[in-house]
């Protein structure tokens, strides 16, 4: 019977060679130093290189309540059923998670909670969209169809993602030093208010400085064209702020201590605070910033164990119980599932379906824009 | 192999692990470096292979860059001078403590088993408006309101030398231990006052470890962008910050690539400047 050829067999043989003098010491050591090298060299790079084999999967996301409500609802009773394990990583914005997976292998980054259909045609365009066998996805029938077919739209029919929660980036306030009143009155202005000096804060991304710049100045923010007085009222908002926050924590946190009075916020944070007993208003304005969020599968990506997990994420009683934890409204559909009874009372839900009272950021606008003003706020950020 | 061969071989045998490290962890990865930053970025976010010198000009040339990187050193310069200011008594006294010596030192060492990140953030609950600070100072009626202390450039520093100072003191505190204390006797016995005979024995024999500290806290306060980020105003930004938002919010690494290595080039240029003339020989000299 032959032997089979492995590494034990083949050290087994090299140790025989050498006890009986056929093999003198310095090449067996040298010997078995490559072996114990190659194994060493390609072993812990090729685990990362394809870390996600059918047994794992990686899913990475904002952190914060999100991550949690992640975890307990969805991720361990995934892991529960099926035994497939799911590594979450967090992320501070979509830019920073695209600049992560641009230097990794394929396949070493699968699912993420990507924010707004103009990230979905970032990393397509890129070349980083996967495609999804819907039949494996049942519970995508479920989907709020106006949230599926803007993503259709982008990558020619196909799908890299499934909606999974949208939300609006609205303004909050401190109730104890701003009134509802007032804040009807002021809109977006509040946050170039020269009486709110130093108590006013703003997100350090472009999009969300252009966006509400253009409802200062009173343009669509899709269709900003006196791009210099957008700018003006960006660097009125800087003068007037004391620090841009960088993450939903650093928001809660600066609302939460007083430090700040006024700034724009996401929706389901500002939520979040409100639970936890702190006197925080949220409006919306109109054209107010709403967005979608999805869940991108990267190229490279497990397919099957990441539409398994996509399924059991949408299920409503996963999704449900996920958007009650994040206190993001869920991209099911209202009038095909119900919702229970917290859904409805969260910031921008729309019992209709419909979406229609949310302004998206149309995504070629955006992105054809991003070189551009992602650079100049950049500069205007720093005081030019 | 003769014996000579062989001897003359030994050292790089020996210094063969630490060379194949540096090789791959530092000069690979900065020849990838320096390689990327004569590429373009595309409008989508994808690079462009080439040599392109569009990255260097406008690193070079726009004076938003020479103004940050001017204010970069000038914030690692003040804070370089606070550590030293603070350092140097402190490292004076561990190193002339007798018997708790050990227990100081451990003392000196503990901020580094907590992140520098966390350290770094524990100055919002001090000095912010519901943090330690103010609420001690209204709890005493010296103030009616909180004050905005977070925030600005000063908050910056005070981080900074809240991160910097242990490598300061420890820099200073090795130089002294290693001064015979004998030497400041015999000035005293030769007639000088104690503040002469450390003026004159002491401080120019420590002076190694004030320059090796001043260097190193010089060279990491110049490179950080986690300070600012976390106590910075809207335009309290370091050079380091910059390369971050080229690289992470605005996809540019060829761009990214080049302002790292012009930060890299200056400091390096101050280290070999500050070798050659203000070595420690000449200083010592000077003093003498």
């Amino acid at each position: 019977m032959t032997k089979k050829m492995d590494n034990t067999t083949r050290y087994e043989r090299a140790r025989e060679r050498y006890m009986n003098g056929d093999l003198d010491r310095r090449s067996f050591l040298g010997l078995i130093g490559a072996a114990g090298l190659a194994y060493g060299v390609s072993t812990p790079f090729a685990k990362y290189a394809h870390a996600a084999t059918t047994d794992q999967v990686r899913f990475d996301g904002w952190g914060g309540v999100v991550s949690e409500a992640f975890r307990k609802h969805a991720f361990d009773p995934y892991t529960g059923k099926t035994g497939i394990k799911v590594v979450d990583g967090t992320f501070g914005g979509g830019d920073e998670y695209l600049s992560r997976v641009k230097a990794s292998q394929p396949g070493e980054y699968n699912i993420a909670h990507l924010s707004g259909v103009f990230d979905y045609a970032r990393y397509h365009a890129l070349g980083l969209s996967s495609e999804l066998n819907e039949a494996n996805i049942p519970n995508l029938e479920y989907v709020i169809p106006k949230l599926v077919d803007v993503f259709r739209g982008v990558s020619g029919g196909k799908l890299s993602c499934v909606p999974y929660d949208y939300g609006t980036t609205g303004l909050a306030y401190n109730r104890k030093y701003i009134s509802d009143d007032e804040m009807q009155e002021k809109g977006a202005k509040i946050l170039i208010d020269e009486a709110h000096k130093g108590k006013i804060a703003g997100w350090s991304d472009w999009r969300t400085r252009m966006w509400y710049a253009a409802l200062q100045t009173g343009q669509n923010p899709n269709e900003i064209s006196d791009e210099d007085a957008a700018w003006d009222a960006v660097r009125t908002h800087r003068d007037l702020s004391l620090k841009y926050w960088g993450s939903g924590a650093e928001l809660m946190s600066l609302l939460a201590e007083e430090e700040i009075y006024a700034t724009e916020a996401w929706s389901g944070r500002i939520y979040a605070l409100q639970e936890q007993g702190h006197d925080i208003g949220y409006m919306d304005p109109p054209n107010g910033f709403g967005w979608q969020e999805c869940l991108f599968v990267m190229k490279g990506s497990p397919m099957e164990a990441c539409e398994e997990l996509l399924n059991f994420m949408l299920a409503p009683e996963t999704s449900i119980a996920v958007a009650e934890g994040q206190n993001y409204p869920t991209a099911l559909d209202p009038t095909k599932v119900d919702l229970g009874d917290k859904i409805p009372t969260l910031p921008a839900f729309d019992p209709t379906g419909t979406l229609s009272g949310l302004t998206f950021a149309d995504p070629d606008f955006w992105n054809g824009h991003e070189a551009a003003w992602s650079k100049t706020f950049g500069r205007v950020q720093k005081g030019y | 192999m003769s014996v000579e061969k062989r001897e003359a071989r030994q050292p790089w045998i020996l210094l063969s692990p630490a060379l194949t490290a540096v090789t791959l962890l530092l000069f690979v990865p900065l020849l990838f470096i320096l390689v990327y930053s004569f590429w373009l970025r595309t409008a989508t976010g994808a690079d462009v292979a080439g040599f392109y010198l569009d990255n260097w000009q406008e690193a070079l040339t726009d004076p938003f860059y020479r103004d940050i990187l001017i204010s970069t050193l000038r914030i690692a310069a003040i804070t370089t001078v606070a550590c030293a200011v603070m350092g140097y008594p402190s490292a004076y006294f561990i190193a002339r403590s007798q018997g708790n010596k050990a227990v100081l030192l451990l003392l000196l060492m503990l901020p580094f088993w907590i992140s520098y990140i966390i350290r770094t953030m524990s100055w919002i609950n001090i000095l912010g408006v519901s943090g330690a600070l103010n609420s001690a100072l209204m709890a005493l009626g010296i103030i009616s309101e909180p004050i905005q202390m977070l925030y600005n450039e000063v908050t910056v520093i005070l981080g900074l030398v809240h991160f910097l100072l242990p490598f300061m003191i420890l820099n200073i505190f090795v130089s002294l231990d290693g001064i015979d204390t004998n030497l400041e006797n015999a000035a005293n016995s030769l007639g000088a006052t104690k503040w002469q005979a450390f003026l004159q024995v002491t401080l120019p024999l420590s002076l190694p470890g004030l320059a090796a500290g001043g260097l190193l806290c010089f060279v990491l306060g110049a490179g950080t962008y986690i300070t600012p980020l976390v106590l910075g105003g809207p335009r309290d930004a370091m050079f380091a910050n910059l390369v971050f938002e080229a690289i992470i919010t605005q996809l540019n690494w060829p761009l990214g690539s080049a302002l790292s290595l012009m930060l890299l080039a200056v400091l390096g240029a101050l280290v070999m400047i500050y070798n050659r003339y203000l070595g420690m020989a000449q200083l010592m000299k000077g003093l003498g």
